[in-house]
């Protein structure tokens, strides 16, 4: 089984550069961008996880020859 | 040598997990998750070879192949079950944990009604009423 591990780098880069991101809206004053901007890249990581986790379940179903 | 693999893995997950757990706690879940599902399919390959091995194995002693298919059916269960729990557990959804198992051993003793009615019936066969 072969699976790309950048899905994992990914996902932390995504959520270090929206903290920063964060903390630079955050002085700006600009608190509702920051909560958006959290709520975009939470979408998008999720959109990542739920590939993933498809890929876990079709992999399980062919293993066990299920269906 | 996939283990060497499966451990460093861990380890770069735990500590990036741990940096983000600091500002961002929903990336660092998610992160998480993600370090999870690599890592079982990294040794799905291995358990690919062992299913088969039953399953050759099986089909020579002229098992029914109903009885195999619910048997790798629960297997399967089980360690989905195991690997969504674990993730709630790890969110600090205790509750929801629990559910997904109850859920699963539920799911599990409806598929195993059938072979147990078999041994029933075996069993009624050899007690005179």
């Amino acid at each position: 089984m072969d699976i790309d591990i950048d899905v994992l780098f990914k996902i932390a880069g995504i959520g270090i550069f929206i903290s920063v991101l964060n903390i630079v809206l955050k002085q700006a004053d600009k608190e509702e961008q920051a909560q958006m901007l959290t709520l975009v890249g939470v979408v998008i990581v999720l959109l990542m996880v739920l590939q993933l986790i498809n890929e876990l379940f079709e992999s399980i179903r062919t293993i066990f020859n299920l269906f | 040598m996939e283990i060497v693999q499966v451990v460093g893995l861990g380890l770069v997950a735990t500590m990036l997990i741990l940096i983000l757990k600091e500002t961002r706690p929903e990336f660092a879940f998610q992160a998480a998750i993600a370090a999870g599902v690599i890592i079982i399919v990294m040794i799905l390959g291995y358990l690919a070879e062992v299913v088969q091995a039953i399953t050759e194995v099986a089909l020579e002693a002229g098992l029914n192949i109903a009885y195999l298919q619910t048997l790798m059916r629960i297997i399967a269960i089980a360690y989905l079950a195991e690997f969504g729990s674990q993730v709630c557990q790890d969110a600090g959804q205790g509750s929801i944990a629990s559910k997904i198992e109850l859920a699963a051993k539920v799911i599990i003793l409806v598929m195993a009604v059938p072979i147990i009615m078999e041994v029933m019936k075996a069993i009624m066969e050899l007690v005179p009423a």
